[in-house]
């Protein structure tokens, strides 16, 4: 396993991927299935949010569960905004981001000073705090959430047209993606890998661990608040469900069954999953069983998942 | 301890009175322990003497209740690991613990990449780390120096004990410290690994001040340029090799008639 490694294979791959999605609006208008690019859309932003979670689980080793509050926080940012007028996504979506941030900072430092299974309870317990906060104000909508009147303006983009959207959004994907390959290449992300790895060994080395940790952690929950800032856009509700646990549950499992700790692990899972979802779905609502067996193949069989299986993932062993 | 102290040697690390207890019993008992700079001081005793306690303590892994820890004249008492490494203090443990997932020369490289007061710290997020050629060079230079330069690409995992055990060595020296607490660097090798082990160890003398936790007699008394004898949480001698040998109250509590 060891650290993560991007060979040229694995670099020819990603842009003949991305060479494919910047295709995909016109081979969907060519088949007459347009509709779709919303959906192209939606995979994408929760790529995103599975790419940041996968920063701080897989890279750092801090199994966050409470990742949901920094996405839906980052969606509420945006609708909250936008109800007083503020709709310009030039101060919409950084404020939605250093929201989560400053939300992750605050939970982060709480919540690092434990290990193992009490950091994933008490970070999933922040999060659900967040949830009733959000669920109990009635002036963020409550239960219903807080609908979106019409998208960010994006400058001369028109992002009301979904086609334009879905670029945005690949174009932020694909940076991020990028800068978590330099990252993880650079003093930083092999600190943050050889934490996961042995953090006691990392402190005897004169590591002051906790702060790479939160460092580690804030960039994700940042990343998180840039993802659901973007869906609020996608779906035009910020709805409580973004903050759910169950929500920080499938963000977990796209990145288990896509590839923990390696850069494209988030993206493989998110599409992975959301395909099975929308194909399935329509053949049983009790689709999530198949879903079950396959995340339960996954770890007995990949444990660095799909993007592991194609010589995406980490260096196996 | 100062019966000594007005040699030309300086004392490295002071250690008065310190004390730790684990609910009623002492593992660290008003101990008290001088190290001079650039020597080998060996710590013996049996096994529950608190030799690693104090080597925990030392090192910042563990608070302690009393006394006092100077460590060339910055007062550690309260600091946490990091900045103990950072002032040069650094460790080796008694269970081998690298980073096994890791390729033996990443292992290193991690470790020399610590050291904040000659590459700053790593919080850079954009440079590719394998522009940092001086710090790789440097990584092999010391996995030569530890004869692991033919393994670097290997993965620590799958290193013998004896080479994981000089890995582990490798990763305290790493941090360019000036006193290394070694804490049995022989546990668990065979005859020809400890050999190599005390040839490592002579080859570092003068290089960097150790202190030895160490069971394997005949290492101990081949290496120490001075011995400290703990029995029950406090240190009960501290003399060159042979004043130890010859110490009735010594003898009694712990050689025996090993020697």
């Amino acid at each position: 396993m060891g650290f993560y490694t991007t060979s040229t294979p694995r670099r020819i791959a990603a842009i003949a991927l991305l060479a494919v999605l910047v295709g995909l609006p016109w081979m969907l208008q060519a088949i007459d299935q347009s509709f779709y690019v919303s959906l192209a859309s939606r995979m994408l932003i929760f790529a995103l949010a599975a790419t940041s979670l996968n920063l701080v689980i897989g890279f750092g080793g801090m199994v966050s569960f409470g990742h949901a509050a920094y996405f839906g926080i980052g969606a509420y940012c945006v609708a909250i905004l936008a109800e007083g007028g503020i709709v310009s996504a030039a101060y919409a979506w950084p404020v939605a981001i250093a929201v989560a941030a400053l939300l992750a900072l605050f939970i982060g430092i709480l919540s690092l000073r434990t290990r193992g299974v009490y950091f994933i309870m008490i970070t999933l317990a922040f999060a659900q705090m967040v949830f009733y906060l959000v669920v109990s104000l009635k002036t963020w909508g409550g239960d219903d959430g807080l609908s979106l009147g019409h998208r960010s303006s994006f400058g001369a983009f028109d992002l009301k047209d979904d086609t334009t959207f879905y670029f945005v959004v690949l174009a932020l994907l694909a940076f991020v993606l990028m800068a978590l390959d330099r990252v993880a290449h650079s003093r930083f992300g092999r600190v943050i890998q050889s934490i996961r790895e042995n953090e006691t060994r990392m402190e005897a080395l004169g590591y002051p661990v906790f702060s790479y940790k939160l460092v580690c952690f804030v960039i994700g929950g940042a990343l998180a608040g840039l993802a659901g800032a973007l869906l609020v856009n996608q779906t035009g509700l910020a709805s409580p469900n973004l903050l759910h646990w169950m929500q920080s549950g499938t963000l977990m499992v796209m990145i288990v069954i896509g590839g923990v700790g390696s850069v494209m692990g988030g993206v493989v899972g998110a599409v992975l999953l959301m395909s099975c979802e929308e194909a399935f779905v329509e053949i049983s609502p009790h689709w999530q069983i198949g879903l079950g067996l396959v995340l339960l193949a996954v770890v007995l069989w990949a444990p660095l998942g799909i993007a592991g299986l194609v010589g995406w993932g980490r260096e196996r062993e | 301890m100062s019966e000594r102290t007005n040699d030309s040697a300086a004392t490295l690390l002071e250690v008065r009175a310190v004390s730790k207890h684990f609910g009623g019993i002492y593992a660290l008992n008003a101990a008290s322990l001088a190290i001079r700079a650039d020597e080998v001081h060996a710590l013996i005793g049996p096994n529950g003497a608190g030799k690693t306690t104090l080597i925990h303590a030392l090192s910042g892994a563990l608070a302690l209740d009393a006394g006092q820890v100077v460590f060339a004249g910055d007062d550690l008492i309260g600091r946490p690991m990091h900045e103990r490494v950072a002032l040069g203090l650094a460790r080796s443990y008694q269970i081998t613990n690298v980073f096994s997932r890791l390729s033996v020369l990443d292992n290193v490289t991690i470790a020399v990449q610590g050291r904040v007061r000659d590459w700053g710290s790593s919080f850079s997020f954009w440079k590719p780390f394998a522009l940092d050629s001086a710090i790789i060079d440097e990584a092999h230079a010391l996995l030569a120096e530890v004869s692991l330069g033919d393994f670097a690409m290997r993965r620590a995992a799958q290193l013998s004990h004896g080479q994981q055990r000089c890995l582990e060595v490798a990763l305290a020296l790493a941090t360019r410290p000036k006193l290394v607490l070694l804490d049995e660097p022989m546990a668990g090798m065979g005859p020809d690994e400890s050999a190599r082990m005390v040839d490592l160890i002579e080859s570092l003398r003068g290089s960097v001040t150790m202190l030895l936790v160490e069971h394997d007699m005949d290492a101990v008394f081949r290496l120490a340029d001075r011995i400290s004898v703990m029995v029950a949480g406090r240190v009960i001698a501290s003399d060159e090799p042979d004043v130890i040998r010859a110490d009735p109250e010594v003898r009694r509590a712990y050689l025996g008639d090993e020697i």
